[in-house]
């Protein structure tokens, strides 16, 4: 690279390096039908599925039909607030965006009558001890937060029941 | 509120990106935070504002830093009657291309007339308007007094162009 020639005004200045250009994207999400219904329920402490017609399977959160079979999901399932962790992710990175302090755990929990896990945090437990099979239930935030999102659950912790039998979650590994 | 409103949220993406400038943007960076427009030198002698680190026309490697002045000319201009998000003020204001002293292009930048179109004029003469200096006890990213940014050694180290306020010398005949 050819050496720069400055004039006297920028010689011996400290000079810029790199600047910052962020991004903003700003946009309003609509959750739809399904999703709204599923969190107007969350908000009375609730965890309802929907079940397929065709496949029988429960689908947690709802999306209002089925991926497999394409055909409206319009049976509700109440489900439990417990639950069986089928995998998990320990996090040791920080980055931005997180309140949580490191090491966490992140896990997929199938929630007891539904057939797909939703993620959650897994709390009240060493990270290292956290397994799949691990039975967990739902912490709730106290009633007067209790609102129309999954922060209204807190996280998952263990049950202290037995691990699951690997059969009754062995489709979702 | 019903289990079948349709829920919405405000989702906000952001990348929070830096980049290198190279010796070149930096020197027009560097330029900027000392409060002096920088160009650079063509290979045929014109003077490039902002700098280029090649030629246009020849596309050889340019070397040559130049300080113009922060005053020029008005050479095209669009009107901005409804600023978004993201512009530089919030009331109406110009987009212009103004040909600064002793430089051979135009560069834009945004001219307030404090939301008088009809003190717009291609060829009218503007003069940069600076954001102030970043005091040495002052830490970097915080807020000016009136809340924006300190000059760092970027494009907006320039607020605007406004109208030259210097009475031009009348001509003797």
């Amino acid at each position: 690279m050819s050496d720069i020639t400055l004039p006297a005004s920028l010689q011996g200045v400290d000079p810029v390096k790199s600047i910052r250009t962020p991004a903003s994207l700003q946009y309003t999400y609509s959750a739809g039908l399904a999703s709204s219904r599923f969190l107007h329920q969350v908000a009375q402490k609730r965890l309802v599925g929907q079940r397929c017609p065709v496949c029988q399977k429960v689908y947690v959160p709802p999306r209002g039909s089925c991926p497999t079979d394409g055909v409206p999901t319009v049976e509700e399932v109440e489900l439990g607030h417990t639950g069986t962790i089928t995998s998990f992710c320990v996090v040791n990175v920080p980055f931005m965006g997180t309140l949580m302090e490191i090491p966490y755990t992140s896990g997929l929990i199938l929630l007891d009558g539904s057939d797909i896990p939703i993620m959650h945090l897994i709390q009240e437990v060493a990270v290292d001890d956290v397994h799949s099979g691990m039975r967990v239930e739902a912490v709730w935030v106290p009633d007067d937060e209790v609102g129309p999102t999954l922060e209204s659950i807190k996280y998952f912790r263990p049950t202290g029941e037995p691990d699951a039998d690997y059969d009754t979650y062995k489709d979702n590994v | 509120m019903g289990v079948d409103e349709v829920l919405s949220a405000p989702v906000v993406i952001e990348y929070p990106f830096r980049r290198t400038t190279g010796p070149v943007i930096g020197a027009f960076m560097t330029g900027l935070r000392e409060g002096l427009i920088v160009g650079i030198r063509g290979a045929d002698g014109r003077v490039i504002v902002p700098p280029q680190e090649y030629d246009p026309v020849t596309a050889e490697e340019l070397t040559e830093i130049v300080e113009v002045g922060n005053a020029g000319e008005v050479t095209s201009w669009c009107w901005v009657a409804e600023p978004l998000d993201g512009h530089p003020f919030d009331r109406p204001f110009a987009f212009a291309l103004i040909r600064l002293d002793g430089a051979d292009t135009p560069m834009v930048h945004a001219v307030d007339t404090a939301g008088d179109v009809s003190a717009m004029a291609t060829g009218m003469r503007v003069q940069a308007r600076w954001r102030p200096v970043r005091p040495a006890d002052v830490e970097r990213d915080t807020p000016a007094d009136d809340g924006g940014r300190y000059r760092e050694g970027h494009i907006l180290d320039i607020e605007c162009f406004e109208p030259t306020t210097a009475v031009e010398p009348e001509e003797t005949a």
